[in-house]
């Protein structure tokens, strides 16, 4: 057994060793860290890792220097909720795996698991990671269930854009695109749980209480010979156990003030759970009380109509007045244009957020709430080599990703969307003398 | 006496009218033919009164008049609700004691954004399905429906999109039919009724759809179900249209020529599509893949008719060339993509690529989001174009928000740009509007203070949001 492991992590180690040593110097690093922001910053990157940020730092011999003069260096961001990996074009075009009806395996949705349904070269993903974005948390966009089942924390490296596949060893060893899977688990606790619950929150809350209190009660092993009457079939029996352990963040969609309540009121009598609030959209009128019982939560803080009874206090000003309670806010949530999530806390800036808040809610609060805080979504030594370097503010709509590093590796600038726009701009300057499917771009 | 009802009915009224001479003359000449039939073209008509204005001059500030000119450290004078004039740094303008001056250093003056593709009223907020009142999906050409019909005046999305600077829309019909009716398009003066918000003068739009979307929802119900069944059916209704046109027509050369003519049955969809055919109404046609916009072009040869906008345009950049030489706009996002197989070739830079190609380029929402952040829309087209080597200046790359859809809409006689004469549809940034920290600061529809950051008294309220959670709050 000792000897597997030992070839394991060699196997693991070889999935990084053409990751080449690389200096980041001169550029304002924003490290999200309790270094804060560093002027005229060294990253050094080695190993797929982050060496060291320092300031004014040394390089040692080996390392590739980049001037980053000018520039701003931050963590890859991260987005906070999407189904990247999962859907590659929504409507009527075949399978998309983040949606789901009712299947014989699980009772209440918990056991489902989008772990095994992430392509990694779907066109989204170098889309995506072109904007900055180089690890996401994604999961189902849509269950009959009242669950919406385990996301995973996916990194956006995606299949090697030179048409290298992954080689046999780093297949072994298991090297995926997840990070992270059982990261967490959703559960809307708003008007569309109620419609899963017959209808009414006079049932979602009654029924939420009781799937837990069965999955606390229940042994830890229900094997196929005992008979086994839950509300919960078996899997998700398992599958919540984690979420009261506390080691898979419960995700709860809500909007309404007194929803919101109600998930404060759930926290406290299910103390182990680490709640999450998500959507949020009046969550700045219960601020204080999420902030004292300890809820983050993932906002989109753009939206400030009433497209419902649930969303009557919705304001631009929802991020800032959350931050100022003491909430910790992440932003993100979408899929084909998750790379807006910059965009949309550059709006929650505009509208009272502190900027450095704005960066966190991309970079360090998700990577928190998804349990990866040493891992990704800052800039400290160890956590995985997810670097960007930016023209200028990320938050400004002008500005943009020039250089992306994922586990070291610098990334190709190039997509399916680059790919189409060379072509056709190639094609308009040349006034169409070839036909447009041999026209090819170097 | 017998009395035909009728002549009893002009008997009666000429009693009551105390038999004026007009009476007595028409009751002699009984057997003189029927008055023609005319066909009133505006029922409908605006009420839209502006907000009483103030003369105002903005001084020492950026100007992007929206026609291709920038003026540093620049003033602007607007009074009587009309541009009056603007000046180059330096020049004093001549203004009357009660204007209000504003000093705008580091800040900036722009046209008012013109969105022309809203769905704000008939899908408004919220979005129940009470108010789903966009898609008359119940045929796949139903030219005959209006807009203006559905508009819900108290959507909260108008203030909110005025807010972001928001000048003058266009309300269309959805995109699931062919022909999904006529649009309207209104000043952004949330208001008690459609009528008061109408935009006087404004010529008629009507929505055609292209693609997955009449496809989807009629494949089951008797079709069109693939796109070759689309363009049977936009042919068969101009075939429609020109049969119709030309009864009209035959009324109308017998009538003149003293016949006893009788005229057609009014046909209110086919009305529409005569409308356009005339010239009358414009057509705004939801179309995304470039080979369809292409197939499209050759239908408005063949019908001879002229599509004025593709809305969506997804892939614009892939025949700019050919738009131009049709005279086509494209309204555009910055950069949605991949929601359905027709979206999955949208680039970042098709905005810019169109403008570079020297068609008619402009940004558009189709969102009660996106509406109120459109400058940041143009700011990413702009900065992704120059990126991959399109330099398009601010200066033009303002073209996109105001003047190009004014000229799509057919009102850029009156608004979509800061020229002397023109509709004081103004907007004052607090900074550069190609950037995400800008705001509007304020608002100006027809020179009256529409909107003002500053001031909450100024921010509309609609009824729906009345005595509910976070009425008067900033949105």
């Amino acid at each position: 057994m000792k000897k597997l492991i030992v070839l394991l992590a060699a196997l693991t180690m070889t999935s990084y060793a053409h990751a080449e040593n690389i200096a980041i110097v001169g550029g304002e690093v924003h490290t999200m860290t309790s270094q804060g922001v560093i002027e005229n910053g060294t990253v050094l990157l080695s190993d797929g890792l982050i060496d060291s940020v320092l300031a004014n730092g040394d390089v040692p011999d080996g390392y590739r220097v980049i001037d980053a003069s000018g520039k701003v260096i931050t963590p890859g961001f991260i987005g906070a909720l999407t189904s990247l990996g999962l859907v590659e074009v929504s409507s009527s075009s075949g399978v998309v795996d983040a949606s789901i009806e009712i299947t014989p395996i699980s009772k209440t949705g918990a056991a489902l698991d989008v772990q095994y349904a992430i392509n990694p070269d779907s066109s989204l993903i170098a889309i995506t990671r072109l904007e900055g974005i180089t690890s996401a948390a994604t999961t189902l966009n849509r269950s009959d269930y009242l669950f919406g089942g385990q996301g995973a924390v996916i990194n956006l490296e995606g299949h090697r854009i030179d048409g290298n596949s992954a080689n046999a060893s780093e297949f072994k060893s298991g090297q995926t695109p997840v990070l992270k899977s059982g990261a967490f688990m959703t559960v809307d606790a708003g008007s569309d749980g109620a419609e899963l619950s017959g209808g009414s929150r006079a049932s979602l809350w009654v029924m939420l209480d009781k799937v837990f209190e069965e999955a606390k009660q229940a042994s830890d092993n229900l094997s196929p010979e005992k008979s086994w009457y839950g509300i919960n079939s078996r899997l998700d029996v398992a599958a919540l156990k984690r979420v009261v352990a506390g080691d898979m963040p419960l995700f709860m969609r809500a909007d309404r003030a007194a929803d919101i309540r109600q998930v404060i009121a759930f926290k406290d009598r299910h103390s182990s759970i680490n709640v999450v609030l998500v959507h949020g959209v009046e969550a700045w009128r219960v601020a204080k009380e999420l902030a004292g019982a300890n809820i983050p939560v993932i906002i989109d803080p753009e939206y400030n109509l009433p497209g419902g009874f649930d969303q009557m206090g919705a304001t631009l000003t929802n991020a800032a007045r959350l931050h100022e309670a003491g909430v910790e806010i992440a932003i993100g949530m979408d899929t084909h244009n998750i790379r807006l999530a910059a965009q949309h806390a550059g709006n929650a800036v505009a509208n009272g957020l502190p900027h450095e808040t704005g960066l966190a809610s991309l970079t360090s609060v998700p990577a928190k709430i998804l349990g990866l805080e040493k891992e990704v979504g800052s800039l400290r030594q160890g956590a995985r080599a997810d670097v960007v370097i930016w023209s200028g503010d990320p938050l400004e709509v002008t500005e943009a990703a020039e250089s992306i590093f994922i586990g070291g590796k610098a990334i190709k600038m190039e997509s399916r969307q680059t790919k189409l726009r060379d072509r056709y701009m190639s094609l308009q300057q040349k006034k169409h003398t070839n036909p447009s499917q041999y026209e090819r771009v170097e | 006496m017998k009395l035909t009802p009728t002549k009893l009915t002009l008997l009666l009224a000429c009693t009551m009218s105390l038999l004026t001479a007009g009476c007595s003359k028409q009751a002699d000449n009984d057997n003189a033919k029927a008055p023609k039939v005319t066909i009133d073209p505006n029922p409908y008509p605006s009420t839209y009164t502006p907000i009483e204005g103030q003369p105002t001059l903005i001084t020492n500030v950026t100007i992007l008049d929206g026609v291709g000119n920038r003026i540093e450290n620049g003033s602007i004078y607007f009074a009587d609700g009309k541009i009056q004039a603007l000046a180059e740094s330096g020049q004093t303008l001549e203004v009357p004691d009660e204007t209000a001056v504003i000093d705008g250093t580091d800040k900036w003056v722009t046209p008012g954004i013109i969105d022309n593709h809203s769905h704000l009223g008939v899908y408004p907020s919220p979005s129940t399905r009470s108010h789903s009142d966009g898609n008359e999906m119940t045929n796949p050409v139903t030219a005959q429906v209006w807009a203006e019909h559905s508009v819900w005046p108290q959507d909260p999305g108008f203030g909110r999109a005025l807010a972001g600077g928001v000048t003058s829309i266009q309300i269309l019909p959805g995109s699931a039919n062919l022909f999904g009716g006529r649009s309207v398009v209104l000043k952004n003066v949330p208001n008690r009724t459609m009528q008061d918000m109408k935009f006087p003068d404004a010529p008629y739009g009507m929505k055609m759809a292209c693609g997955e979307n009449p496809k989807r929802v009629y494949g089951q119900k008797g079709g069109p179900m693939t796109r070759m069944g689309n363009v049977a059916g936009y042919r068969q209704a101009w075939s429609d249209a020109q049969d119709y046109m030309r009864k009209w027509d035959k009324y109308e050369t017998d009538y003149e020529a003293g016949k006893d003519a009788k005229a057609p049955k009014r046909d209110l969809k086919l009305e529409t599509l005569a409308g356009v055919l005339n010239g009358d109404i414009r057509v705004h046609m939801h179309c995304y893949r470039a080979d369809e916009m292409t197939v499209m072009m050759d239908v408005m040869q063949e019908f001879d008719y002229q599509i004025g906008t593709f809305h969506h345009a997804v892939e614009s950049y892939k025949i700019a060339d050919k738009l131009k030489e049709n005279n086509v706009c494209s309204a555009m996002w910055a950069d949605w993509w991949g929601f359905k197989m027709e979206a999955y070739d949208g680039i970042r830079e098709n905005i810019p690529a169109v403008h570079a190609a020297g068609a008619c380029a402009i940004v558009h929402s189709d969102s009660d989001l996106g509406i109120q952040r459109l400058n940041q829309e143009a700011a990413k087209a702009w900065s992704d174009g120059k990126r991959a080597g399109l330099d398009i200046p601010m200066k033009d790359a303002w073209t996109w928000l105001s003047a190009n859809p004014a000229k799509s809409l057919g009102i850029f006689d009156k608004t979509g740009s800061l020229e002397k004469g023109k509709q004081a549809d103004v907007v004052l940034w607090n900074g550069n509007p190609f950037s995400t920290y800008a705001k509007a600061e304020h608002v100006y529809i027809d020179g009256g203070l529409a909107y003002s950051l500053s001031d909450s008294t100024s921010w509309p309220v609609s009824d729906f949001e009345l005595g509910q959670v976070g009425e008067g709050d900033t949105k």
